[in-house]
């Protein structure tokens, strides 16, 4: 055979250089808009950790709440809201998710139901964060009458269960079978088993779970803006409406305010930092355990 | 097997307090299960229920009128289902030949060293929150888009023409084709991520032989790896698309909210869920916020729909 004859013809190179340089563009719009959105999110809301005129870091963010348009403020209202409705949601959906994935590894088997759950749980993962805000505002907020908290707190949770209770489902699938026979056979009862031998063998990835889910719920809005509505004020009172970093966004961005938007964009970059910083220690934390 | 219910418990030595904490125990996770059953069914039923009075108001006409007018107590969803459906599909248009592009950039070409960094700044894009696209969205790509796409496409079409039509509208950068856009970028690293884990399952030996048979990479990808992934692909597409079709602050930010029918792809317009996010808290009366509601059921129905056709496809190979 010629050499002519073993190169490809023009017309199946020149699909394949086009197909190459497809793949190489692709990339590079994603990288470009990931560099863009972050960029935008320093430059804009980096100026709210500074003092307008130039003099050095400004603590305000963290110190002062929420201001009047055109008065001196920060966001720690909206920092202290979001932390605690997070951790309520967190407690929650970790005790929920951690013994709901749990009897689907352990318990469930082939059992029809099992299978049910398994799928509507997956279902319940990517459903529109908006419809359990409609939710909860339905079963806590109409009939208790007065936005809270508490209800954004349970809508949050209703999010991360879900995500959790896959990823607890996922790890422990992978411990073998001989880690449970070994502590059956000495004599362990089940929860004995479940508790000290299968979730320790498991605890990193189950941790990798909870901090993904976590990431996922900080920055949620749609499910808050008629769950925990805002609130102006510094309040610790989780039974009214309770003020936090994604509402503040979505009410000060879309003002003619200057101060309020130079807000909502370092609330922004805070959120944003922490949900990359936050996914990023679960990565490290999940390839750390792939490893050893 | 791997799990705990098959290994036989009762031929091993242990107490009957043993056994007692063993049954609650399981009764115990047995509960966190259903709970969980239960959040997803009540989510439908109070949806129904919130939704009554529009229903029974409006019945069907509430699917196909589109006129939307909280004055006149009068509401159609019509206008939102529209603008769900069209922005979601566009955004599947754009994102899905450039997710599949960017996986088989990371399996296949992508050198060694590149391929971490390359994949961890991809999933960084899906971490980002919804709130933040939409900013993003509105102060920064809404302006560029404006003078740079939006103007000359304008100026350039032919009074009369498709694309005139098309494209017709105030150049303020906002609207259908703005939401498709970020939502594109948005569930874009989602299909990325699941084609990735699909293309990786390919074995081996099946790619090579293809490439030892002269194939080019384009020829494997395209007669060999995509057909031993079809189902997956389309499962993972589908994922895509149930996300595109509940996001709400990045098109609300970005869609220019106006109800009816849109009239181009520059016109501002509604989905669902910018709908809700928008009206909600300040609805009129009890008619609309069971509008709203019943709003909220269309999309569950729709997304459901979606979502588990996407997991029926899928299945549990993707480990997303």
């Amino acid at each position: 055979m010629s050499m002519a004859n073993a190169a490809p013809r023009l017309s199946r190179r020149l699909g394949e250089i086009a197909f190459l340089a497809f793949c190489w563009i692709a990339t590079g719009i994603a990288l470009v808009a990931l560099t863009a959105i972050l960029w935008a999110l320093v430059k804009q809301g980096g100026g709210g950790f500074f003092k307008p005129n130039g003099g050095g870091i400004d603590l305000n963010i963290f110190t002062k709440s929420t201001p009047a348009p055109g008065n001196e403020g920060g966001l720690l209202n909206a920092i202290l809201g979001s932390l605690m409705m997070c951790t309520l949601a967190m407690l929650g959906a970790v005790s929920v998710g951690v013994l709901a994935g749990t009897w689907l590894s352990e318990f469930a088997r082939e059992s029809r139901y099992g299978k049910v759950v398994r799928f509507l749980n997956d279902v319940l993962l990517s459903a529109p964060s908006i419809l359990v805000g409609l939710f909860v505002y339905e079963i806590l907020v109409a009939p208790l009458k007065g936005f809270s908290g508490l209800a954004g707190a349970v809508a949050l949770g209703l999010i991360a269960a879900p995500v959790i209770t896959r990823t607890t489902e996922d790890v422990l699938r992978l411990q073998p079978v001989a880690l449970r026979e070994a502590s059956v056979a000495l004599g362990a009862p089940v929860w004995r088993t479940i508790f000290a031998v299968i979730w320790k063998a498991a605890q990193s990835g189950m941790l990798t779970g909870a901090l993904l889910a976590f990431a996922r719920i900080s920055g949620e809005t749609a499910p808050l803006l008629f769950t925990a509505l805002n609130n102006q004020f510094l309040s610790l009172d989780l039974t009214k409406p309770t003020a936090n970093l994604p509402v503040v966004i979505a009410n000060f961005a879309l003002t003619a305010y200057d101060d309020w938007r130079r807000l909502a964009w370092a609330a922004a970059l805070l959120i944003t930092a922490t949900v990359l910083v936050v996914t990023m220690v679960a990565r490290t934390i999940l390839r750390g355990s792939a490893r050893s | 097997m791997t799990a705990i219910a098959d290994i036989d418990v009762a031929a091993a030595p242990r107490s009957a307090r043993g056994a007692t904490l063993d049954r609650a125990f399981e009764i115990l996770c047995f509960s966190a299960a259903t709970f969980l059953l239960t959040a997803l069914g009540g989510i439908v039923i109070s949806l129904v229920i919130g939704g009554w009075p529009a229903i029974a108001k409006f019945g069907p006409a509430f699917l196909i009128s589109a006129e939307w007018d909280p004055v006149q107590e009068v509401y159609g969803a019509a206008g939102a289902v529209t603008g769900t459906l069209i922005t979601a599909a566009l955004a599947l248009a754009f994102a899905v030949p450039l997710s599949f592009a960017i996986a088989i950039f990371l399996v296949e070409l992508c050198p060694p060293i590149l391929r971490r960094p390359i994949g961890t700044a991809v999933e960084l894009l899906a971490g980002i929150p919804s709130i933040v696209y939409g900013m993003w969205g509105l102060f920064v790509f809404a302006p560029w888009f404006a003078q740079h796409i939006q103007v000359p496409i304008m100026m350039s079409a032919k009074p009369g023409s498709l694309l005139a039509t098309l494209t017709s509208g105030i150049p303020n950068g906002s609207g259908i084709f703005t939401a498709s856009v970020i939502l594109a970028i948005m569930v874009l690293p989602f299909i990325a991520a699941t084609m990735r884990e699909l293309l990786n399952t390919i074995p081996p030996t099946v790619r090579e032989s293809a490439y030892g048979l002269g194939s080019t990479t384009f020829e494997v990808i395209r007669k060999v790896s995509l057909p031993y992934v079809r189902t997956g692909a389309i499962g993972a597409v589908m994922l895509g698309l149930g996300r595109a079709l509940g996001e709400t602050m990045a098109v609300t930010f970005v869609i220019g909210n106006s109800h009816g029918f849109p009239t181009s792809l520059f016109a501002p317009g509604s989905t669902i869920a910018s709908t809700i996010a928008n009206e909600f808290t300040e609805a009129t009366g009890a008619l609309h916020v069971s509008s709203l509601i019943l709003l909220g059921l269309v999309l569950f129905i729709i997304t459901f729909a979606v979502l588990a056709m996407a997991r029926l496809l899928i299945g549990r190979q993707a480990n997303l």
